[in-house]
């Protein structure tokens, strides 16, 4: 048993307990992925200032960008692929676009709140509440 | 162009002016000038014209068949043109054994050199309807009548409509009715309608001259009940007023009691001959060949025009007979067809088809009664003076009344001696009661009406007693005399406005015209004149009505009652006319308010009146050379009535005596002397009583007052019929009310309470239980909704976290389910 597998459920034991001893793979990607996407995650649900909220959406897309390229290792393709195995970069480079977009009208929106409402608590934001 | 295309060009353009002028006025009345003042001058221009193209045809009449002195011998010509010469042959063969050859004779031979140009053209305009033999056609019917009537028609017509775009000046603006009282106490005020007036007036004259120069009985029938509409129209010119209402209904509603009579008289002809054309019509029957008329029908060339029950009544009359041969031949059609033909003239003798000629006869005759105001029928007439003067001068006196008199002389060859006698003694009854009840009238219009009425039975009575030519005549002088009366008595009370003669008197002085030329209608409608030299237009006229009667009265002894009629009313009508024009216009004024504002009337009133009584006293001469009215009808008598009928049917043995005896020296003189007499003792007693005041006329009444009661009331006919016809009437009318009222009503009110209630129980069913269901599922909807919009909150973190639970859900439920597969 080791810190990483505590209070998992002993059937999810033997999933996570080669981790440590293997080289570094795409398994170690995928959880330092998984990482970002929880913190992010977290970060969306906890914060009330819509800048915080806007980080915690970069920190799932890079979540998500970082799973793009692991899957993208050559230890998972299969030989012979007639690809230049650049397929999860390119896609991680287009999120990375889209996020630049969207972190713009994401601000804007934020901006034109904050003059109507003097406030950027996202708590605040409930006017088209049902 | 002949003469046979030349008559029915003029004649139907003539014919169809007023209809131009009626359309026009119909539609652009009102906008004719100022309140339609124009209107006036269309109409009179339409009716000149009809005058014009009447007196061209006339004209053109008179240059074909010059009017000879020797008048009943031409009855010849009118036989139809393309049979005139074909038949002579028979005329003599049949003559022979005829039983009224002897007077005949001498009338036909002589006939026949004058039958060279026919004397009567017939044809169609437009056929409405062709089905087998039948046929319904527009068409014309023209001969020496028909023209002289429409010159006639047309002049009368022209005078009214001058005479009246002067009297009518009140309708120009608005008028207030003083004999209108409305419910607030005021009298009526409304717009004028002069438009109107001349709209209906040429309307009328359109219906009069399609009566008259109608080719078929169809063709009459529609112009007659024409003319009958208009006359409602004009009796009601004032239809606020409840009385001028009252008599146009009356009118309208007698006269369609005579027209029951008449569609009789049509569905006889009708059914058993399958015609009601008067004349032959070539290339109009089955393979084309002629269709006989009615005339020829009657009174076939064959047996030289005597009158006998034609072919199709006969047969129709004995339709058993004629289908049991049907039925014995009935392998071999053209047999039975032979022997039916053979046998009609034995059915004949028998007397089959003498009741249908009957029937036809005086069904034509009851219209008449109802239009010319014969006995029983006359009460609409008096009544009808409600309208305006120039209609009563024009409509109900000098043209539409003298329409049954008119059709009973277009119809004389189809009338046995027994319809005749019916006419004559219809005749002699109105003409006595007319004459009687105008004796005590004090309206001057009501007096001139009665005497229209008596008039009219005189010339019903002259017709009906075998005088054709009489009774035409007469009716052609009284037309002029009896509108000149009107206008005149219109003069009167457009200046006097009144109509009651006992506030007028001594109206001489201020209107010299006016009394003037009544004075001529006056001597006119009386036969005034020098007996054997020359009189006034109504002295040959009723001389000639006169000499008939007696001839009748000695050829029938039985019925002479009709002679003293006659001559009784000639003696009436002198009182009566010169009670009037010494009531109104000599002596001293009795209502000096009156007589002080009392005027002559404008020029464009007197100058018919003076062209009327021009007329009135000419209208009879016979100028040197033969030319005049007489002998002008003498060429449009019908084939075969100059000579003497003789039968025996249902009033026992009758001699219709032959006109041109009635010519001859000892009847006429006595005849002419008698009219003569009782003429000069009928207005020396209207002198004494009115002028000289010898005789109080209050005594007479005070002596014979149950007499003058009698009379001032009319002989009560009106209550009569009030009590025979209108009270009944309105008794079954008030049961059937209340019958519909009581049953009918309650009835259907009963369903519809019926169904009333079943509605409000489906519309229970509808509210609580149909809607309930649709309303509760909308609730439950709308609830719902209200519900799940709470999840709704607004709250990002909020949504952030439902998202990460839900898939953490998603996770652990699928981790739980794929459990076995992931263990492996």
């Amino acid at each position: 048993m080791n810190l990483l597998t505590a209070g998992l459920p002993s059937t999810a034991i033997p999933l996570f307990a080669g981790l440590l001893d293997a080289p570094v793979g795409v398994a170690h990607y995928l959880v330092v992925g998984a990482i970002l996407f929880t913190s992010g995650v977290v970060c969306m649900a906890l914060k009330r200032n819509a800048l915080g909220v806007l980080m915690g959406i970069e920190l799932v897309l890079n979540g998500a960008n970082v799973n793009f390229v692991a899957f993208s290792s050559p230890y998972l393709r299969g030989e012979g692929s007639a690809s230049l195995g650049l397929d999860g970069q390119l896609i991680a480079l287009f999120v990375i676009l889209l996020a630049a977009a969207e972190a713009a009208v994401a601000l804007a929106i934020t901006l034109n709140f904050y003059n109507n409402h003097a406030t950027v608590d996202i708590d605040q934001a409930d006017d088209l509440k049902g | 162009m002949d003469l046979a295309s030349q008559l029915p060009m003029l004649l139907g353009l003539a014919w169809l002016a007023p209809l131009v002028s009626f359309v026009a006025i119909l539609f652009f009345g009102p906008r004719m000038g100022h309140h339609g003042k124009n209107a006036a001058w269309v109409a009179t221009a339409a009716i000149v014209t009809s005058l014009g193209l009447s007196l061209a045809a006339f004209g053109i009449w008179l240059t074909a068949h010059p009017v000879t002195a020797v008048s009943h011998d031409s009855h010849g010509a009118a036989v139809d043109g393309h049979a005139a010469d074909s038949h002579d042959a028979n005329e003599h063969e049949s003559h022979g054994n005829e039983a009224n050859a002897d007077h005949g004779d001498h009338a036909d031979h002589s006939g026949q050199h004058a039958a060279v140009v026919p004397a009567a053209y017939s044809g169609d305009w437009y056929t409405l309807y062709q089905g087998g033999s039948l046929r319904l056609s527009i068409g014309w019917y023209i001969d020496a009548l028909t023209v002289m009537m429409f010159v006639v028609v047309t002049f009368i017509a022209t005078c009214i409509h001058v005479y009246a775009s002067g009297y009518m000046h009140d309708e120009l603006h608005d008028v207030t009715d003083h004999e209108v009282h409305l419910s607030d106490g005021g009298h009526l005020h409304r717009p004028g309608r002069f438009p109107r007036f001349f709209q209906a007036l040429s309307l009328f004259c359109f219906s009069m001259l399609g009566i008259l120069i109608a080719g078929n009985l169809a063709m009459v029938f529609i112009f007659w009940e024409l003319v009958g509409i208009c006359s409602w129209f004009l009796i009601g010119f004032y239809f606020e007023r409840k009385s001028a209402s009252t008599a146009a209904n009356k009118a309208f509603i007698v006269n369609r009691v005579g027209d029951f009579g008449m569609l009789i008289g049509l569905m006889a002809l009708w059914g058993a001959l399958g015609t009601l054309h008067f004349a032959d019509s070539p290339a109009a029957g089955a393979g084309g060949q002629t269709a006989p008329g009615l005339f020829s029908l009657v009174r076939p060339a064959e047996s030289g025009h005597a009158l006998q029950v034609p072919d199709g009544m006969v047969k129709f009359a004995n339709a058993s007979g004629v289908s049991q041969i049907a039925l014995d031949n009935a392998s071999r059609p053209g047999d039975g067809a032979n022997e039916i033909a053979s046998r009609i003239r034995d059915w004949r003798s028998e007397g089959y088809g003498r009741w249908l000629l009957f029937i036809a006869g005086v069904g034509i005759f009851c219209g008449c009664v109802g239009k010319s105001a014969q006995f029983p029928l006359f009460v609409w007439l008096p009544d009808a003076m409600e309208g305006p003067t120039p209609v009563s001068a024009l409509v109900h006196s000098a043209t539409m009344v003298a329409a049954g008199v008119y059709l009973v002389g277009r119809f004389y060859p189809v009338l046995t001696p027994d319809v005749l006698l019916v006419i004559a003694v219809i005749g002699g009854i109105t003409l006595f009661i007319a004459a009687t009840i105008a004796l005590v009238a004090n309206d001057i219009k009501r007096v001139l009406a009665y005497s229209t009425v008596s008039q009219l039975g005189y010339m019903m009575l002259a017709l009906g007693v075998g005088g054709w030519s009489a009774g035409l005549f007469h009716l052609v002088t009284h037309a002029f005399f009896k509108s000149l009366l009107f206008l005149c008595s219109g003069s009167v009370i457009h200046a006097c406005h009144t109509n009651d003669m006992r506030k007028m008197g001594g109206l001489a002085r201020v209107m010299p015209w006016t009394a003037g030329t009544m004075l001529v209608g006056c001597l006119a409608i009386i036969g005034a004149g020098i007996p054997f030299v020359i009189g006034l237009s109504g002295y040959y006229s009723k001389d000639a009505i006169l000499a008939q009667a007696l001839s009748y009265s000695q050829a029938n002894p039985s019925w002479s009652i009709l002679f003293y009629a006659v001559a009784g009313g000639a003696f009436l009508t002198a009182f009566y006319m010169f009670r009037l024009w010494f009531m109104t216009f000599a002596g001293a004024p009795r209502d000096h308010h009156i007589a002080d504002h009392a005027h002559e009337s404008p020029n464009v009133m007197v100058v018919p009146l003076v062209a009327l009584s021009v007329l009135a006293i000419v209208a009879g001469w016979t100028l040197p050379g033969g030319f005049g009215l007489a002998n002008l009808l003498e060429q449009a008598r019908p084939a075969g009535t100059a000579a003497t009928m003789s039968d025996s049917f249902l009033f026992g043995n009758l001699t219709v005596p032959a006109e041109h005896l009635s010519h001859e020296g000892a009847i006429h003189v006595t005849a002419t002397l008698t009219a003569f007499t009782t003429a000069a003792a009928g207005v020396l007693l209207a002198a004494m009583m009115y002028l000289w005041r010898i005789i109080s006329p209050e005594m007479v009444a005070s002596v014979f007052r149950p007499i003058y009661s009698f009379l001032a009331n009319r002989w009560y006919f009106d209550e009569l019929y009030n009590a025979i016809f209108v009270r009944p009437v309105f008794a079954v009318a008030s049961l059937a009310s209340g019958t519909d009222r009581g049953v009918i009503d309650r009835l259907i009110d009963g369903i519809a309470w019926s169904a009333r209630q079943l509605a409000g129980f489906d519309a229970w069913i509808d509210r609580n239980l149909v809607d309930g269901l649709v309303n509760a599922t909308a609730t439950a909807t709308w609830n719902a909704g209200l519900e799940l919009k709470k999840l709704q909150t607004g709250r990002l973190r909020q949504y952030v976290m439902f998202i990460v639970i839900g898939t953490v859900a998603l996770f652990v439920l699928a981790s739980m389910l794929f459990r076995a597969a992931l263990a492996g």
